[in-house]
């Protein structure tokens, strides 16, 4: 393989697994805040794409991304205050299923109100076919937003964490939940926030990757399986874990169709699952101890 | 006392009765109207409910109504299965329009013969009629028309290494067959050959692959959206060859969803997409452009070869009863006999070994022009 290729094939994998990555940060912010996996993170990918689209034909692209994000983050919230808040020390079955359930209320809701097209936004910059070149590749210009998005997200998400008071207590509230009730933590505002500001990340990476992709209603279902993957070979809860392993992961599937038919893509993404959680079940990145600590 | 009653009640039913509407006829449909294969499906439904509102309107067939009992699949062939199980056994319909793509036809075509209800499958691919069952018919074009067409324009364009990618259904699993069984006598080679799964959101892996084996064209064959994806793929990584589709392409939503990347490109469909560019002296002009003009008047969406091919399958089934009335046995023998009924993707000539009746001519290879379907000519 020409080094041309092989970087075709590097920009490719980066490109998805940084969607993928942005997938499973969705997950990790909500798993950290209350232990749940929100199945339906998925659709708030999808709802970013299909709102923005949506709103793109009557304002300026960037205020119909603005829209399209706060709008999900309002659904979001919705979620958790309609389903999640009620219950009383879920068991991790009935968390699964209640989120799995929200996805198809979720997907159903768009296909009513969006119909079965596809659908996707201009490109930011360029349009179908304007290709940019890296070295001996050629991409679409689109892919360095796409990059250029996750990248500030996973550091804007970093900066919060560390060194805001929000951002603490959201620590701590994935720390030990009633401790931090005791501490003075607004606990129940902070969980509606998290799945907010999941919903708010999951519909910007919706958003700035439909132009390469497309959305359509059924879009979220196998975005949050290769998330969830992701967010499960990172660690669950380490969100750098996550980006590292979208990227590997991308990566690793762009590469195994030079040599595997391509219809073994999927194989080898669940192969590699099957295989860390074997080696190592606490994810690629997670303390073995700290993991061991948590329930899940 | 209650004998009584129950007999008073009876006799105030018989009136009722003796008063009652002409029984309708149901026709069922399995349609994958959501799913992957949504952009076919949707148009079928569509242009089934408005025939059946349009002949019921004018009294029905033989004074009886059509009532349709449609069922949404999903593009899933279990579903489908299932679907025609409760249909046949349960709703008892007299014929089946359907299922729309050719995995959910194979599911289903043994079924509807062992139930022995006539069934109009809208889907391509030529193992749905080969071997021909008694009660299993279909009205799309097969298979390998379409890749016998293309494989003709590309020996006229010198073409000899060939890049192929299909999708893991059951109409992309028989193009596949059918591009690599007829290749050799084109002089065509399948340098690089490959499958992706219908819910593909990316082929750049594919394409690059490709790239790396110096294809002289590229041809999908699919009929999910991810048509629109791979030419801009193709485009955005320079492939630089000439792009080839099957005729799944011929619904213009997937060229709007490629934008500028779908211009040029080569496919098969059938004249419907381009009505208004046909000649006047063309048989099929007339019935083309009065389904195009309601269609697009009711529905404000431009038609496709699909919704085309459930309009074909329902005129069809409709002449037959009007020829020999409501009997399952002689209408099946009527499909089977009719000759020269002119529809939407081409003049139909059943017979009892082919239960297609369309040849070549029924394609028309197209292009995309400014947004548009346009015939290709050459």
């Amino acid at each position: 393989m020409t080094l041309d290729l092989a970087l075709q094939y590097l920009v490719a994998g980066l490109t998805y697994g940084a969607i993928y990555a942005v997938v499973a940060i969705g997950f990790n912010i909500v798993y950290s805040a209350t232990g749940i996996i929100n199945f339906a993170q998925g659709e708030f990918v999808m709802l970013g794409g299909m709102i923005a689209v949506q709103l793109a034909p009557s304002m300026p692209l960037p205020a119909a991304i603005a829209l399209a994000v706060a709008a999900s983050a309002a659904v979001g919230a919705l979620v958790e205050v309609a389903f999640i808040r009620w219950l009383r020390k879920p068991t991790v079955l009935r968390m699964v299923v209640i989120t799995i359930g929200v996805s198809i209320l979720l997907r159903e809701g768009a296909l009513v109100l969006w119909g079965e097209g596809v659908r996707s936004l201009p490109y930011f910059t360029g349009d179908e076919v304007t290709s940019v070149a890296i070295g001996g590749a050629r991409v679409s210009p689109q892919v360095f937003w796409v990059l250029g998005t996750v990248a500030v997200i996973v550091v804007l998400l970093e900066w919060f964490y560390r060194r805001t008071l929000l951002g603490w207590e959201m620590q701590a509230c994935a720390a030990n939940r009633d401790a931090a009730a005791l501490c003075g933590v607004p606990v129940r505002r902070l969980v509606t926030f998290s799945f907010a500001l999941a919903a708010a990340i999951g519909a910007l990476a919706g958003a700035v990757v439909s132009p390469i992709t497309y959305t359509s209603y059924a879009a979220g279902g196998p975005l949050a399986i290769k998330g969830f993957t992701v967010a499960i070979l990172g660690g669950l809860g380490n969100s750098g874990g996550a980006v590292a392993a979208g990227l590997a992961l991308g990566v690793v599937e762009s590469f195994a169709v030079s040599v595997l038919p391509a219809a073994y893509k999927d194989v080898v993404t669940l192969t590699l699952l099957l295989a860390v959680l074997v080696v190592r079940p606490s994810g690629l990145f997670a303390s073995g101890e700290a993991a061991r600590l948590k329930e899940f | 006392m209650t004998r009584l009653l129950s007999f008073l009640a009876l006799v105030a039913l018989v009136p009722g009765a003796v008063h009652a509407a002409p029984e309708p006829i149901k026709v069922g449909a399995l349609i994958a109207v959501t799913g992957p294969a949504a952009l076919l499906g949707a148009p079928e439904a569509r242009t089934l409910e408005m025939r059946v509102q349009e002949l019921n309107a004018k009294g029905g067939v033989g004074g009886r109504p059509i009532q349709l009992v449609l069922k949404d699949t999903g593009g899933s062939p279990e579903k489908a299965v299932s679907f025609a199980r409760q249909l046949i056994e349960e709703e008892r319909v007299f014929a089946i329009i359907g299922p729309t793509t050719s995995g959910e036809s194979m599911a289903v075509k043994g079924i509807a013969e062992e139930g022995k209800t006539l069934l109009l499958s809208l889907a391509a691919a030529e193992a749905i009629v080969n071997p021909v069952l008694p009660h299993v018919f279909k009205v799309a074009p097969k298979d390998s028309l379409a890749v016998e067409l293309i494989f003709q324009r590309m020996q006229r364009m010198g073409i000899t290494r060939l890049g192929l990618l299909s999708s893991n259904t059951g109409f992309g699993k028989g193009g596949k067959e059918q591009v690599e069984k007829l290749a050799p006598q084109y002089g065509i080679s399948i340098v690089v050959n490959e499958v992706y799964d219908k819910n593909a959101t990316d082929l750049s892996a594919e394409v690059t692959k490709m790239k790396a084996a110096g294809v002289q064209a590229l041809l999908n064959w699919s009929i999910e959206p991810a048509q629109s994806i791979v030419l801009k793929n193709a485009r955005q990584m320079q492939l630089g060859v000439p792009l080839f589709q099957s005729h799944g392409f011929a619904n213009v939503q997937y060229a709007r969803a490629a934008g500028g990347a779908a211009e040029g490109v080569i496919f098969p469909a059938s004249r419907i997409v381009v009505a208004d560019q046909l000649p006047a002296s063309n048989p099929q002009k007339p019935v083309v452009e009065a389904y195009r003009k309601a269609y697009e008047a009711r529905y404000k969406e431009d038609v496709s070869t699909f919704g085309g091919h459930a309009w074909d399958a329902f005129g069809i089934l409709v002449k037959a009863i009007e020829q020999v009335g409501p009997d399952r046995v002689k209408v099946r023998a009527a499909v089977e006999e009719m000759k020269g009924f002119v529809g939407t993707a081409g003049v139909f000539n059943f017979s009892p070994t082919d239960h297609n009746g369309l040849d070549i001519g029924a394609f028309e290879l197209c292009t995309v022009r400014n947004g548009r379907f346009a015939p290709l000519g050459g």
